[in-house]
């Protein structure tokens, strides 16, 4: 379902307004056509280089789909109106950069709490603080997996090209949809800013998916329960008569707070990581090249991970036995496969527009392969030949 | 015992059983605005069903949350009106109700407050002012009166309060009225307007928190508190003919403001409807 009621009447106005075909733009329109696509149809938002162009081209076509842009106060109201508008039903989105994301994360953790389906779209920029607030960078690896404070699972997914954009905001909302779960777009500012060729789909070549809504009144007087055996619960939307009662607070699986006794919080917190974890294998995915037979692995991400496919293949044409390896969900990390790839391998090199962030989360599973970062900052992307220096480096 | 002590409530209908008896101290102002916008929706014979009620941190945001039985939306502090706005759009055709508090609305929520009332969103806040923290513990807060003493004023408040309805009603409100807990008939009729306008509306209770507030300033009692509202309260059009020095300290009461203003999620649909029409999608056939 791309949306709540009307579902024929949203295919034809998507067909009607988007043909099908190659188009030329940006990463940031990409994210927004692929929110169109997957059912967004709320955005609340607050400008914020380098991603208004997404808040502007939803500005611009949302009231085509009959849906609802809001500009906000501020990115914290943002998040809250999305939370808002999520519990009645629409499938929601905003868009961010560092300083905004850092506002949002505070609500950020109360969609994880209180399980509400929403896409945070973080494009990426040089930090910290201002920074060069114009800039692409890849800074908030982390931001993004405990800026929230608390014990908490995070999804964040990071495209790495235009077309990429489209289709990892897609799947960000059907995985925020399924589990009932916030997801993180980590986007970055250069890719945001790259224009190059897109196929826009024909609406229903798009797999889409809507949220599990309660199928009798018992479901519904259980909206954080585990009805369903898999972790999530469905989620009875405001306005149907359920009184239901959504708190950021401990509360037991009828939604009344209970702070007081040390087994609900456990079984809550519980819970809302292992419905996460549960569906790991669904959530995670990758690209993989050269991999079946290698000596030096290169792990990259997001903007980095495109000079990196480009010196993997120079250093093939001279010999050295490179691989690749892109996280296209970034969170929960796909630690089980880099582990399995680490076998054999001599040295793994992790490029990244930071002064080493992935390169942490690698670590986790590299046990005794040496591991080297290469980093670059200032606002400008990695270069294939910066790349190739480093494997030939070790090679 | 809890069975006993609100079954003999006639607004009992209107609460969540199952949270009773409520967190709110002996003698807080709290009771007196539930007990006053159930009231007010029974005589409106507004169904429930037909209500969301968000609210944020503090002890005003438990009025209604979770003891109300309706939809509730309990949210992070400050920003129940920025929530509100989220469902509201969703269901245009619900009442959409925040009642929280002066910290809570008026200093960490102070700017979505005021962008709301610009908006002229359809929301009605019922903000609970009892010009202190008390959750926390008793700090000044920004409608802490001049020269009260609180536990982070301890010798006297240095800071003016902020007025809040004056300036809600400067900033584009359909509808701002201030009452005192101990204008109970007052404080349901507006709250029934409130409910009624289209636009936003805003009801500021003065309301008495005798625990932190009154222990610390000389009305240690509730009822000290109550007769210290009455004594000083000043219906609006006297107010206007007293010179500045004399409102100090003074409780201005009343409607401040009932206008009639484009409102937002009213605007948002018929701008909807315009881009439908000048992109010609209407709901003829496809082809």
């Amino acid at each position: 379902m791309i949306i709540r009621g009307d579902e024929p009447e949203q295919i034809r106005l998507l067909k009607k307004l988007y043909r099908p075909g190659n188009y030329f733009m940006q990463g940031n329109e990409a994210v927004a056509y692929g929110a169109l696509f997957a059912g967004c149809r709320f955005y609340a938002g607050y400008p914020i280089t380098p991603s208004s162009e997404i808040a502007e081209t939803m500005a611009r076509e949302l009231p085509k789909l009959r849906g609802y842009y809001l500009q906000m106060e501020d990115e914290i109201g943002s998040i809250a109106a999305m939370i808002g508008a999520s519990w009645t039903g629409f499938k929601v989105m905003t868009a961010t950069a560092g300083p905004g994301f850092s506002l949002m994360q505070e609500n950020l953790g109360y969609a994880v709490m209180t399980e509400t389906p929403l896409v945070l779209v973080d494009v990426q920029r040089s930090g910290p603080s201002t920074g060069q607030a114009t800039k692409g960078a890849q800074g908030d690896f982390f931001q993004a997996r405990w800026g929230t404070h608390g014990d908490h699972p995070i999804v964040a997914v990071s495209p790495v090209s235009v077309e990429d954009a489209f289709w990892e905001t897609v799947r960000a909302f059907n995985i925020a949809e399924k589990l009932r779960t916030p997801v993180i777009v980590l986007f970055d500012g250069v890719i945001a800013h790259t224009r190059e060729q897109i196929r826009i789909p024909d609406p229903e070549d798009v797999e889409i998916t809507y949220r599990r809504l309660p199928e009798n009144e018992e479901e519904a007087k259980l909206p954080f329960g585990d009805p369903c055996g898999d972790g999530v619960p469905p989620m009875p939307l405001f306005g149907h008569g359920y009184f239901t009662h959504v708190t950021g607070s401990t509360h037991k699986e009828n939604g009344l707070r209970d702070v007081y006794t040390p087994e609900v919080h456990d079984r809550l917190v519980r819970r809302i990581h292992r419905k996460i974890e549960s569906h790991e294998e669904e959530i995670q995915k990758w690209e993989e090249y050269f991999t079946e037979d290698m000596d030096i692995l290169i792990i990259s991400w997001g903007v980095s991970a495109r000079p990196s496919l480009g010196a993997v293949l120079r250093a093939r044409e001279e010999g050295i036995k490179a691989g690749l390896f892109v996280p296209k969900t970034v969170h929960p990390f796909p630690g089980k496969r880099v582990r399995e790839l680490l076998k054999g391998v001599r040295a793994v090199l992790v490029p990244e527009m930071n002064l080493g962030q992935l390169i942490l989360e690698v670590q986790r599973y590299a046990d005794d392969v040496p591991l080297r970062g290469v980093n670059k900052i200032g606002g400008v992307p990695l270069r294939v030949d910066e790349i190739l220096r480093e494997i030939r480096g070790v090679a | 015992m809890a069975i006993k002590i609100y079954s003999k409530y006639d607004k009992v209908k209107y609460l969540r059983k199952e949270a009773l008896p409520t967190a709110l101290c002996p003698g807080c102002g709290g009771g007196t605005v539930l007990n006053a916008f159930a009231n007010a929706l029974d005589e409106l014979g507004i169904d429930p069903r037909d209500i969301v009620v968000v609210s944020g941190i503090g002890c005003s945001a438990w009025i209604a949350s979770p003891y109300f039985l309706a939809d509730t939306l309990h949210t992070t502090h400050g920003r129940a009106i920025a929530f509100a706005t989220g469902v509201k759009v969703g269901l245009p055709d619900k009442k959409v109700v925040v009642i929280s508090g002066d910290g809570d609305l008026a200093s960490i929520g102070g700017n979505h407050l005021l962008h709301a009332a610009r908006r002229n969103i359809d929301i009605t806040v019922i903000l609970v002012n009892n010009f202190i923290y008390g959750m926390t513990g008793g700090q000044v807060a920004p409608t802490t009166p001049f020269g009260a003493i609180t536990t982070t004023s301890p010798y006297r408040n240095i800071e003016h309060p902020l007025q809040i309805s004056e300036t809600i009603a400067a900033a584009g409100a359909s509808y701002v009225a201030r009452w005192t807990t101990a204008h109970v008939y007052q404080l349901i009729s507006s709250i029934k307007k409130a409910l009624n306008v289209k636009g936003f509306s805003l009801v500021e209770v003065i309301s008495q928190c005798p625990v932190q507030f009154g222990r610390r300033n000389k009305m240690k009692e509730p009822a000290e508190m109550l007769r210290w509202f009455l004594k000083n309260s000043v219906p609006l059009a006297k107010a206007k003919k007293m010179p500045p020095e004399e409102l100090e300290g003074k409780f201005v009461i009343g409607e401040f403001v009932t206008r009639e203003r484009p409102e937002f999620t009213e605007e948002i649909n018929k701008l909807i409807e315009e881009v439908a029409e000048r992109y010609g999608l209407g709901d003829e056939d496809a082809d």
